[in-house]
């Protein structure tokens, strides 16, 4: 067990699986750079970069799969996701089902996704709602070290596709990378609990579908996930100084979505309150909201979302993306709804 | 712009003088944080911009990629709305919502992507409109030498070629995706791979604003008369790295950084299991040429308003730079100014 910043967490569970499997490999544009100590270690066969073309590079990470590799496939940004979009879609999602389960990708697209850094709407899209709504893809979104190192653990061990989203607010290399914190006078809003924490040496693989409940509590249940889960861990915080205690569920994958965790806290809280990083509309937040109905849970219900493409001020794009001030006053405002009644 | 060889030159010195400090007073902001996200910028292409830009006006079209500033400030765009947008204003060119990536003028026809490859295609759809609405307007694209791998822009190259749609297409080489060299991702070459459409390419010296002034007169008189499009590839230099605060480039210019990243990597040179030793060995020196690479080739030699420079009296020369470096400083002061409760 060791402190590891959030990607280095990822990275050291990459080294494992590669030194475990040798059917492991790294494929992307300038991973011999982002990944210079899998490179040196396991060496060109087996860490390769390549052109800018993420069509071609989706593709190929889907067929070596399918012939017997276990390709970790980097897209740089998800939002890039959107030039090659056909080969997950139409194609990789699609095996499994094509073949009547005879055949699976077994294929990990790992990804930054998320905003606060001053990029904008190009480069600090989510898009986990929209992968999750794909039959056939499995979406995980961890925001702890110990949960980055063990879902991509698992994200290659899965016999599926897989999107592994790493979130630039908690990784410190991407923030250096793009947010340009060398010059040492910009400053984000970073949940240190998310950026840094204890990692085991080798770490197990946490099992996807699993929710953990990061707070517990009687009021109100907020889900979340990613970044989104800090948020609400400090939204908590403030609204416990008020007299009111909420929990705090982090779903940790889009899909599966560990539907029982949610019913069952909602249940218990009576309040739902959904906190997603992610656009409004066609994604979680109406997900969530749509398996409460369908089991019969009559909660009183909100979300906090991305309403709109992300704007490249930082004061807008802040206002913008789920903050602390947004979830506490939804919160406020769904206490003060008639409600409870299960 | 002047058609005598003297003043035409003067006249592409000043635009190249404007760029670069332009981009210099843009990088100044971003080191000191008043910018956030990343910044791109031209350092090194501006006599591609210049050249080029100088042949166009009103009606006609420019699809852009993340450099984007240069032919901005080519082209015309308010210095001041400029730099406010990048300063994230609502005064600024797209309300403070586009940002350095994402600069837009609807007035220009111009158009700015953070994404690969994504001027391609829109610039045919400005020279579709052209031909169907403003007959004799042309649409230019700029994009990297790394961009040419994206598939995108390979099927805009062949439906501007099949359609002999009134484009240009400029690539700029810089011999660099991001961090990894571009010959070694593009097979088959560059020129061969761009010429493979039907399309005349000219091959051009990108840091010789009067060669690339020529040649873009040409492509740009061809396209306006209904001729087709041209490819136009012009070597250039990337003198500030893919971003600033590239990486690569500050493991070459800070020994703590050279350390810092370098140690690491020894330890994974004897972690068991792994590659056999001289795979290892190979992919650390692999690391190294590109950090190497980017050393040598930083040396301001390179420099094309250096170049420009030599083809006028020196006195001219200076007279020019200060006008342009004049220009620009009234714009940031009004910027900042004007900026202050943003930033």
């Amino acid at each position: 067990m060791s402190e590891a910043t959030f990607t280095t967490a990822i990275d050291r569970a990459l080294a494992l699986a590669m030194a475990r499997d040798e059917r492991v490999v790294v494929l992307g544009e300038d991973v011999r750079m982002l990944r210079r100590n899998a490179y040196v270690r396991f060496g060109g066969d087996r860490v390769l970069d390549s052109p800018i073309s993420e069509s071609a590079l989706l593709g190929t990470a889907m067929g070596a799969a399918m012939a017997g590799l276990r390709p970790v496939v980097e897209i740089m940004f998800v939002d890039f996701l959107g030039v090659a979009l056909d080969q997950l879609l139409n194609h990789a999602a699609k095996l499994d089902a094509f073949t009547g389960g005879r055949w699976q990708v077994p294929m990990v697209v790992r990804a930054a996704c998320g905003g606060g850094y001053g990029d904008a709407g190009q480069h600090e899209q989510s898009l986990w709602g929209l992968l999750a709504g794909i039959p056939g893809l499995t979406v995980v979104v961890p925001s702890t070290p110990a949960d980055a190192a063990g879902l991509m653990l698992a994200a290659i061990e899965h016999p599926g596709p897989g999107v592994f989203l790493e979130h630039k607010l908690l990784s410190e290399q991407w923030l250096h990378y793009l947010g340009g914190t060398s010059r040492g006078s910009v400053r984000f809003d970073v949940p240190t609990a998310g950026a840094r924490g204890d990692v085991a040496d080798e770490p197990d693989p946490v099992p996807i579908g699993r929710a953990a409940l990061r707070r517990d509590g009687a009021d109100l249940a907020m889900v979340s996930l990613g970044v989104g889960t800090h948020r609400c861990l400090e939204s908590a915080e403030v609204l416990a100084a008020e007299g009111l205690s909420a929990a705090v569920l982090d779903l940790r994958s889009v899909e599966p979505l560990d539907r029982d965790a949610v019913v069952q806290l909602a249940r218990r809280t009576g309040r739902v309150l959904v906190v997603d990083e992610d656009y409004t509309r066609g994604g979680l937040s109406g997900e969530v909201a749509a398996l409460l109905a369908e089991r019969g849970v009559t909660a009183p219900y909100a979300r906090v979302t991305t309403e709109e493409t992300i704007p490249y001020a930082r004061a807008l794009e802040d206002a913008v993306l789920p903050n602390v001030p947004r979830i506490v006053e939804t919160a406020r405002q769904l206490m003060d709804r008639a409600g409870g009644g299960i | 712009m002047p058609t005598s060889r003297t003043e035409r030159l003067q006249a592409l010195y000043l635009q190249m003088c404007r760029i670069r400090y332009t981009e210099g007073a843009l990088g100044r902001l971003w080191h000191r944080g008043l910018v956030s996200g990343e910044m791109h910028l031209g350092m090194g292409e501006e006599a591609v911009v210049a050249g080029v830009v100088a042949h166009l006006g009103d009606g006609d079209a420019l699809a852009l990629d993340y450099r984007s500033t240069p032919p901005l400030v080519a082209r015309g765009v308010d210095l001041t709305a400029l730099l406010l947008e990048v300063l994230g204003s609502e005064d600024g060119l797209c309300g403070g919502r586009g940002g350095h990536m994402h600069l837009m003028s609807q007035a220009h026809l111009a158009a700015s992507s953070g994404i690969v490859g994504a001027s391609g295609p829109l610039v045919c759809g400005f020279g579709l409109a052209a031909r169907a609405a403003r007959q004799g307007r042309v649409a230019v694209s700029f994009f990297g030498d790394g961009a040419v791998n994206e598939g995108m822009l390979m099927e805009a190259l062949n439906l501007a070629a099949v359609w002999r749609l009134p484009v240009v297409f400029v690539c700029k080489d810089n011999r660099w995706a991001v961090s990894t060299r571009s010959s070694a991702l593009t097979g088959g070459g560059l020129r061969r791979r761009l010429g493979a459409f039907g399309m005349p390419v000219v091959a051009v010296d990108g840091r010789d604003v009067w060669r690339v002034d020529r040649a873009a007169g040409r492509a740009v008189a061809r396209a306006r008369s209904g001729g087709g499009p041209t490819v136009i590839l012009a070597r250039c230099g990337r003198l500030e790295g893919h971003f600033l605060g590239d990486p690569l480039v500050r493991l070459t210019s800070a020994v703590g950084e050279l350390t810092a990243q370098v140690r690491p990597l020894l330890g994974e040179l004897r972690a068991e299991p792994g590659a056999p030793a001289t795979a290892r060995v190979a992919a650390l020196a692999g690391i190294g040429r590109r950090a190497v690479t980017v050393v040598v080739e930083r040396p301001r030699s390179h420099d094309p308003l250096r170049r420009a420079a030599r083809h006028l009296p020196p006195a001219v020369a200076t007279e020019l730079a200060s006008q342009a470096r004049d220009e620009v400083e009234r714009a940031i002061r009004l910027a900042l100014m004007r900026a202050a409760p943003h930033v």
